[in-house]
């Protein structure tokens, strides 16, 4: 495929691939796989932490004290992204912060606080979900199909 | 006190997965999350997800492709009350805290903060 593509290129176009793929910095695939993951298991042991205190001191229990944790989490985390301090957490932490719960809480905050030069309407109830809604509308979707694959199988006598 | 290791080392290992797509396959931080969830759907959906939630707590239900998961349960849970159109209006019957707190809080945000530099 790449094949294909450099063959639409003219030649100068192939030179500065070249010459600028040299350029690319190399990106410190460990160094950045630490940090996610030290960064990313704090977030789920902070959830943990959250869970225990819901669970211990007001009788959710293992199940149900799973949204309280993550509204108090996206609650945090768009505290920290109102603040500015999100943001730099994330240039250090890269995936860690962006993989869990709080990384698509700070999309949808900082894609409305960004905007909300452009009015309240338009500007932050349009662009609110400008990235996060890929995510819920890829999530849905690929639910809704498994979800009808499943139901189907289970009609049809399997599993 | 064990089910924090848990939580930290899943957790930590499904943030590797996502920076692993960021810096291997050079996706950027959307089609990373968009694909963790539709991951997690598919999980949820052969019935593996559960398990890992038990296993790891808040390491499997914290990162973002719990809410696959939770999508595809919710759908499930209310298609066994209600026959197939279940599917359809149980989509968000567990996610519903997380996307109300994500919108609520975001909108509250964007009352209070003024974006920075």
């Amino acid at each position: 495929m790449s094949n294909m593509k450099t063959k639409k290129l003219s030649l100068t176009q192939q030179e500065y691939k070249e010459f600028a793929k040299v350029r690319v910095p190399n990106r410190p695939v460990l160094l950045n796989c630490v940090r996610a993951f030290i960064a990313g298991g704090i977030i789920c042991t902070i959830g943990q932490g959250l869970q225990w205190l819901f669970m211990t001191y007001f009788g959710f229990t293992e199940v149900t004290a799973g949204n309280p944790t993550v509204a108090v989490l996206i609650m945090l985390s768009v505290l920290l992204t109102g603040l500015g301090v999100y943001d730099h957490i994330a240039q250090w932490a890269g995936a860690g912060t962006a993989v869990p719960v709080t990384g698509f809480a700070n999309t949808v905050a900082s894609a409305a606080i960004e905007h909300r030069t452009e009015g309240y309407v338009l500007g932050v109830g349009g662009n609110m979900f400008k990235l996060a809604g890929s995510v819920i509308a890829y999530g849905v979707f690929s639910a809704f199909i498994v979800a009808l694959i499943k139901i189907t199988i289970q009609a049809l006598g399997g599993i | 006190m064990e089910k924090f290791i848990l939580a930290f080392i899943i957790g930590g290992g499904i943030c590797v997965i996502g920076q692993l797509m960021f810096d291997v396959l050079k996706l950027t931080p959307a089609h990373t999350m968009s694909t963790l969830v539709v991951a997690g759907a598919v999980l949820g959906g052969l019935g593996l997800y559960e398990p890992l939630i038990k296993f790891a707590g808040a390491g499997a239900t914290v990162p973002i492709s719990s809410f696959g998961n939770s999508l595809v349960k919710g759908a499930l849970m209310e298609a066994k009350n209600t026959g197939v159109i279940g599917v359809l209006t149980g989509i968000f019957e567990v996610t519903s805290a997380g996307v109300s707190a994500a919108i609520i809080f975001g909108f509250l945000g964007s009352l209070l903060f003024k974006p920075k530099g």
